[in-house]
């Protein structure tokens, strides 16, 4: 069967207490203070019911919670766990959880690194999160790069696509760094509208940013 | 022994981030892990360093940490046996 071109189905961006799905304010919470406190407060707002959202690290609640908000009407359900992908990218890696971890082992008279700070040191946990969440077990890769690369992240989407890794994709940029944070996830598939190429993407992530 | 498993309660909560829980809901012989609270391995590994930063106590074998850790009530047993 011929495959139709991979389109972006829907999309999302976290950013400044405001959550805007499709181009349309979702949530927006000017009262939180902080990144912890506005993922807590959106997170609440959808109610999920998943305890394991406590314990993640701030980059991790943001990834969940955009993820969250991305899939909110979107049925998965139609497509093999195999068949679902997530590529993403960001420029501080998991820089505010690393310097946590640092400085619980910076005294040598005071070392107690804890595990559940430890476990979210690396950036593509991001992934494993919103995996697990959406039992998705295809392909997936994290990028560190300087600025979003819509390039970069369209050229490793379509090539999955077109090798027949994947069917459907979350690609996008989570980023956190001391002050500031930023999400942008969008689901690519062929029931989208919008062509899934690195023009298109880069738009939408202009009109929103 | 009730106001240790108490305090404990409370670190509990604090350490492993159960943040809808209050410690009037956590019964101090229910099971941590499986069923009870639900805890997973990095939670054990959270317990393992509670004891050593708060209370200043090793857990010499890893064969002991099931015993130790089924409950709230058997991880006060051992602190009040083994703390100096």
């Amino acid at each position: 069967m011929k495959k139709e071109a991979l389109k972006i189905e829907t999309y999302c961006m976290v950013k400044n207490n405001r959550i805007v799905v499709d181009g349309h304010l979702v949530f927006e919470d000017q009262d939180a203070v902080g990144l912890k406190a506005f993922a807590k407060t959106a997170y609440r707002h959808l109610k999920p019911s998943y305890n394991k959202f406590f314990k993640m690290d701030e980059i991790s609640k943001l990834a969940f919670v955009a993820a969250e908000f991305l899939l909110k009407d979107v049925n998965l359900e139609k497509y093999k766990s195999e068949e679902l992908s997530v590529v993403l990218s960001n420029s501080e890696s998991t820089m505010v959880t690393d310097k946590n971890h640092q400085q619980s082992i910076s005294d040598k008279d005071n070392f107690f690194p804890s595990p559940s700070v430890f476990v979210y040191t690396l950036p593509n946990i991001m992934i494993g999160e919103i995996s697990i969440r959406h039992n998705m077990k295809g392909d997936n890769a994290f990028f560190i790069v300087e600025n979003f690369n819509a390039d970069l992240i369209a050229n490793h989407i379509n090539n999955l696509f077109l090798t027949n890794k994947s069917s459907a994709f979350i690609g996008g940029w989570v980023n956190y760094s001391d002050d500031k944070y930023e999400a942008f996830l969008y689901l690519a598939s062929e029931s989208g509208s919008i062509l899934h190429n690195a023009s298109e993407i880069e738009k939408i992530f202009k009109i929103n940013h | 022994m009730e106001e240790l498993i108490e305090k404990l309660k409370v670190q509990l909560i604090e350490q492993l981030n159960l943040e809808d829980m209050e410690p009037e809901d956590i019964d101090a012989d229910e099971p941590l892990f499986g069923t009870g609270l639900g805890l997973d391995s990095i939670d054990a590994l959270e317990l393992i360093v509670l004891l050593e930063k708060e209370y200043g106590i090793k857990i010499q074998n890893p064969k002991d940490g099931q015993k130790v850790f089924f409950s709230l009530r058997t991880m006060a047993e051992f602190i009040k046996e083994n703390q100096k």
